[in-house]
């Protein structure tokens, strides 16, 4: 690797400053599953200076009431988020992801904010905290700003960050009654993969009916996919297959995937329908366990 | 060309410090800076877990932190599992089920197991199975190694009951 | 706590018991390898230690119009730069390393390239530096010009009329002769024929064909290649590297650099995985170089994606399998063309895939064609049973298909039809005994073989074959006052050999286990020994370790009869006593006999040097498996909920290590079969370099792997079968036929992944 300078910041301040700075040429450290491996393989040649987030006390906290909702640090890693049981049971579809993404090891280090900053289209995390209308809070030179999850992704790889611009948090609003969501990816192991498509997905419940959906998708567009037009369609409708039906085939529509070492188009747009009627299922029984 | 960094931590119990690059990962601070070999490097990008170190009481994989984070942590690598002259009962449990071949993996699927078993003293196979999925074996078919887990699980709470 | 069932996990079919064989003592290494003690190959260390970067190419097929490495070399902290151009000009020969014959023109380019880039990542120049990072970077100021050529990435691609060219210089040999004029991709093409193939056709009353295509695959050990070298002022060359064999190792550096055998000496580190892929050398002879340019040790390893792209994978095929039979089952004919890519150069495992076709059926009619064809991707190397997994994929889901359409129980037609001592195989060789019987009935009465299967679920059945190889081993025992043996032997111990040939010397001198202090050490300290491959290491050297022991046996009775003044034959050792057979007070324990060397005459030292044949010695080893598989219909995954795998051991001397070389072979033999392939883009690049897109198999894509251990004595003395490589042939074809078996769908092709499956679904529907 290229030689790079370290910086630990102790405040948003201080990290938003050493960014603008650089102007491009650092990128902010959380988790490190993926940054590091992006440095040693050549893909941030321009890059030289590393800012470790771990040390500014924003980016590490988990704070949740039942009331306000949850705000998640952007480097907080993905085991301190299903070891906090209150969390586990109002953001099904955050542990969903948390306790996929990687093994243990990796879930030892890697961070939402670090997953949806780094912008894969196969990202584990994005498509749950779409499904749990999660927006991102931002510090910059200029202030602050809030992004909508769905909306911070600008393509693979890249994202709607700013020069000098920092993620501080996620927030994610309280569960309503009624309310369930799930993530589920398709891999061919069990474990330690990349999705070959994914479906993120959530529903509140009122007498039996579906009376508001969100679904959002990965690994099958630029970016991770929000297809909002499910939640228009399916709001109203019975939580029946017909519906689930309904849902899957609008997903497979929306889905725009290529064909490469992990699927090829055909099979991906399959999987959509699958993963979108399977994954409102188990949001479905969750929303029901919860009514 | 700027200088190095001066990290302290404490590794295996002892007080370490040591001159890294930034650019050095913890596995390599380890092995080439420290001399600690027992951790392995077999992908260098967190998939084969070969390189798995304790880091204030949560397993890592070295090879994706950096030397320069290390400051401050508390570590634990293959070298500081057996106690003085004694084997901990999961390199024991490791060695009377056969559950290494080559051994190149055994390092890390020890650090591994002995989170586990803290974590989970009683822990099902599939537990085991999902906690362990980070720790490639290319030899044992990881049939022996479940095996060897279960039987430290055993041992371990027998110690404590 | 264990797991709990209503059947034994792990059976052994044991005929004959033993003092010390058959019983599981802790490995001797074993403390060194839990505590992270254990030296491996990269972890070798010497003051002043440089680190070496392999600059490699990143085209396919490409004329290496120039290089320039000035910049490199002006580079701080850079000692050495080294190309091809440094290497010692050679004349051509064949080498054989041990299940593996190369030339020595083809090893040297295949080491640095010569004029060509003949794939992704053929190594092109190396720099030495004052470390990685520094080596990596300077690595990167060398200039190379490229011209980028066509490249051909299978064995149909290569064999085409108009397919681009990797070597100029190649003529096919067919079946027996150089075809002479225009180049070609074939390197050759053999044939091997027994009875009368169409008369066997017309006597069928069902003849099945098909067609199969697999993809390249790797051994994917965990421990990536590595290799020190120390080219000293005295002109002798140390090497410290992960081998498969240290000898090999230092022969083949010793030719490609034009040095005699004795200036080098090979250090082997522990080794971490091989199954056959380290037995080639790659790095040595390039650290070598860079130690002889800079003056000071060097070490070169491996990246994860090096090991991928530029080490020796086990090759693609293309393959069609025809079988003709009767209506009761008896097979009339078989008939298989065997197309294999050897990478870059000559050398694919087609001839020992055309040896296992076949090889479980006693078939009076057969013909074998075996093509070798070069395509640009890195040189093949063995890997576990190399070529035979191909040819079973083939062979055991036609005869699967064969059973269905006859109505006949798939064992029972394999057992109607199966290889027995003195059956000849299509390629001439004649069985010794052999377990193939065996093993099919052991499978057929497990109790897996009848248990109730669930939805979306089905079973499948295949045997599978190795011929196991012979070779050389030297082992050294000399006898400690405190009775224990110090044992030392050439054989890298990749798997806990040490125990296994420490075991047979302990049995003869009816010592424990414990009692043997076995070492492997370097090539100036015992004598030549073949690779660590081949299910050779507990057969041969396990052999000559006997001998040797048997040779201390002796002169220990010589020194007892000297104590006791009677007769040598007038003593035996029996259960680690001495004792006169005409006076029952005269008798000693090994100890004790042990402590009395020095006083009486000196100590004795055991030696034995063992040629322990060449190929398909004691008659190999057969290996069947029994799989249930559960595939979602939806998404084509395949989950394996059960798997036993049965072998011949001949004799297990450590259970626990055969049933760990079963198990461990069986899972490749999933990974091959489910979701491993280099995955390659049109220009002829592999996209999944990375253990994470690689996928092999995680414990939590497993079941628990049932064995049962057959024992069938071999010719060796006692009884040993080589158990490291038959259990990889029959996954593949077990799984696809338990994939038929759930789905309806016949798998033609490897991996038979989730996207596969689907699109045959697809297809099919």
């Amino acid at each position: 690797m290229h030689w790079i300078d370290f910086a630990s910041p102790h405040s948003v301040r201080e990290a938003v400053d050493l960014l603008n700075d650089a102007d491009g040429k650092a990128r902010v450290l959380a988790g490190g599953t993926d940054l590091l491996v992006q440095l040693r393989g050549g893909r941030f040649d321009d890059v030289n200076l590393v800012i470790d987030g771990k040390n500014i006390p924003e980016l590490n906290e988990i704070t949740y009431d039942p009331e306000g909702g949850l705000t998640l640090g952007a480097a907080v890693p993905c085991y301190r988020m299903y070891g906090n049981a209150a969390i586990s049971r109002a953001y099904p579809g955050l542990i969903d992801s948390a306790s996929l993404i990687g093994g243990t090891q990796i879930q030892g280090r890697a961070s939402f904010g670090g997953n949806l900053c780094n912008a894969t289209p196969s990202a584990d995390s994005i498509p749950a905290m779409i499904a749990h209308s999660a927006v991102a809070n931002v510090e910059g030179p200029g202030g602050h700003r809030h992004i909508a999850v769905e909306d911070f992704c600008a393509g693979p790889g890249s994202n709607a960050l700013g020069r000098g611009e920092l993620l501080v948090s996620i927030s994610f609003p309280a569960p309503t009654s009624g309310f369930g969501a799930n993530y589920m990816r398709f891999i061919p192991r069990n474990e330690m993969d990349i999705a070959v498509a994914g479906a993120g997905t959530s529903v509140v419940l009122e007498n039996g009916n579906i009376k508001s959906a969100r679904v959002a998708l990965s690994a099958v567009a630029p970016v991770p996919l929000y297809v909002d037009a499910i939640g228009d369609a399916i709001a109203g409708k019975p939580a029946d297959e017909e519906t689930l039906a309904e849902a899957g085939q609008m997903a497979k529509d929306a889905a725009t995937p290529i064909t490469d070492m992990r699927g090829t188009v055909e099979y991906r747009k399959h999987l959509c329908d699958v993963l979108t009627r399977r994954s409102l299922q188990i949001a479905i029984d969750r929303a029901k366990e919860n009514a | 060309m700027p200088g190095k960094t001066y990290v302290q931590t404490r590794i295996n119990g002892e007080s370490v410090d040591f001159l890294a690059e930034p650019r050095q990962s913890l596995l390599e601070c380890l092995r080439d800076v420290i001399g600690l070999t027992g951790t392995k490097e077999g992908c260098n990008d967190g998939n084969c877990g070969a390189c798995t170190v304790d880091m204030d009481g949560r397993i890592v994989t070295s090879c994706l932190v950096l030397g320069v984070e290390a400051e401050g942590k508390e570590i634990t690598t293959i070298e500081g599992i057996a106690v003085g002259s004694e084997l901990h009962p999961v390199q024991q449990a490791f060695l009377e089920n056969a559950a290494l071949q080559c051994g190149i993996c055994t390092p890390g699927f020890i650090v591994a197991t002995k989170a586990l078993l803290e974590h989970n003293p009683d822990p099902t196979e599939y537990e085991i199975r999902f906690w362990l999925a980070n720790n490639l074996c290319r030899c044992t078919g990881y049939d022996k190694i479940i095996r060897a887990v279960q039987d430290a699980a055993a041992r371990m709470q027998g110690v404590s009951a | 706590m264990t797991t709990t069932t209503d059947y034994e996990r792990n059976v052994i079919l044991s005929s004959v018991d033993y003092n010390v064989l058959g019983t599981r003592p802790i490995r001797h290494d074993g403390a060194d390898k839990v505590t992270g003690r254990a030296l491996y190959g990269a972890d070798f260390d010497t003051a002043g230690l440089l680190i070496g970067h392999v600059l490699r190419s990143p085209h396919a097929h490409a004329n290496i119009k120039s290089i320039d490495t000035s910049k490199a070399e002006a580079t701080e902290g850079v000692m050495a730069v080294v190309t091809f151009a440094d290497f010692p000009s050679v004349k051509d020969a064949a080498l054989d390393l041990g299940e593996e014959v190369t030339t020595l023109h083809d090893l040297q380019a295949n080491i640095l390239a010569r004029h060509k880039a003949l794939y992704k990542g053929h190594a092109i120049a190396a720099v030495a530096a004052v470390n990685a990072h520094a080596a990596e970077q300077a690595a990167k100021l060398i200039e190379v010009e490229y011209e980028v050529l066509p490249p051909v990435m299978t064995a149909p691609q290569g064999m085409a009329d108009d397919a681009p060219i990797l070597h100029e210089s190649m003529r096919t040999n067919e079946l027996g002769e150089t075809i002479k004029g225009k180049p070609s991709n074939i390197a050759q093409h053999f044939q091997h024929v027994k009875g009368d193939i169409d008369k066997g056709f017309a006597d069928a009353d069902v003849v099945i064909e098909r067609e199969f295509n697999t993809v390249t695959v790797h051994q994917g050990y965990i421990e990536p290649h590595a290799a020190a070298a120390l080219w000293n002022n005295d002109g002798r060359l140390h090497i410290w590297c992960s081998t498969q064999g240290a000898f090999p190792a230092r022969d083949a550096t010793a030719e490609v650099l034009r040095l005699p055998v004795s200036q080098v000496r090979v250090t082997p580190m522990e080794i971490g995985g091989g199954f056959g892929g380290k037995i080639p050398v790659y790095l040595e002879p390039v650290a070598a170089l860079l130690s002889k340019k800079s003056g000071r040790a060097v070490k070169v390893v491996m990246s994860r994606a090096d090991v991928f792209e530029a080490s020796g994978p086990t090759c693609g095929s293309n393959m069609k399998v025809k079988v003709g039979a009767k209506n009761d089952g008896s097979i009339t004919a078989m008939q298989a063309y065997l197309a294999y890519e050897a990478g870059a150069f000559a050398g694919s495992p087609v001839g020992a895939g055309a040896m296992c076709v076949f090889a479980a059926y006693d078939v009076e009619n057969a013909v074998i064609d075996g093509y070798d064809v070069v395509v640009n991707k890195p040189k093949t190397a063995a890997y576990r049973a190399p070529g035979a997994p191909n040819a079973a994929f083939a062979t055991e889901q036609v005869v699967d298909e064969l059973a269905q359409q006859l109505g006949i129980d798939p064992l029972d037609l394999r057992l109607k039809n199966a290889s027995t001592e003195g059956t000849r195989r299509p390629d001439g060789t004649v069985f010794p005994r052999i377990g193939c019987v065996e093993v099919l009935e052991a499978m057929k009465n497990h109790p897996h073989y009848s248990a109730p299967l669930g939805e979306h679920q089905g079973r499948g059945v295949a045997i599978g074959y190795w011929f196991n190889v012979g070779f050389e081993s030297s082992v050294n025992i000399a006898v400690n006052a405190d009775g224990t043996i110090t044992l030392v032997e050439g054989s890298t111990d990749i798997g806990g050999s040490r125990a296994s040939i420490a075991m047979q010397a302990a049995e003869v001198l009816g010592i424990p286990a414990e009692s043997v202090r076995p070492s492997v050490v370097d090539t100036d300290s015992v004598g030549y020994t073949a690779v660590t491959g081949g299910s050779r290491t507990t057969y041969a050297t396990g052999w000559a370790a006997y001998d040797a022991a048997l040779d201390v046996k002796t002169q220990m009775i010589e020194r007892a009869a000297t104590i006791w003044d009677v007769s040598a034959d007038d003593i035996e050792l029996k259960d680690g006593v001495f004792q006169s057979s005409s006076d029952p007070e005269l008798n000693m324990s090994f100890n004790d006999l042990a402590g009395q060397l020095a006083g009486s005459g000196g100590p004795i030292v055991g030696r034995a040097s063992r040629n322990a044949g060449g190929m398909g010695v004691g008659g190999g080893s057969f290996a069947g498996n029994i799989v249930d598989v559960e595939v979602d219909p939806q998404t084509g995954k395949t989950s394996v909920t059960r798997f036993t795998v049965v072998q011949d051991a001949g004799k297990a001397i450590h259970p626990s290590y055969v049933e760990g070389q079963m198990q461990g072979g069986s899972v490749q033999g999933i990974g091959w079969a489910l979701n491993e392939e280099y995955y390659m883009t049109e220009d002829g690049a592999m996209a999944n370099s990375t253990l994470l897109d690689y996928r092999m198999p995680t414990s939590l894509d497993l079941p628990m792997i049932d064995t049962v251990i057959v024992e069938v004595p071999s010719d060796h003395p006692f009884g040993v079968r080589g158990v490291g490589e038959a259990n990889i042939v029959p996954p593949t074809p077990a799984i696809a036929n338990a994939i038929h078996g759930a789905t309806g769908i016949r798998m033609d092709r490897l991996p038979m992944s989730p996207v596969a499956i689907m699109e045959e679904s697809w297809k099919q529907s």
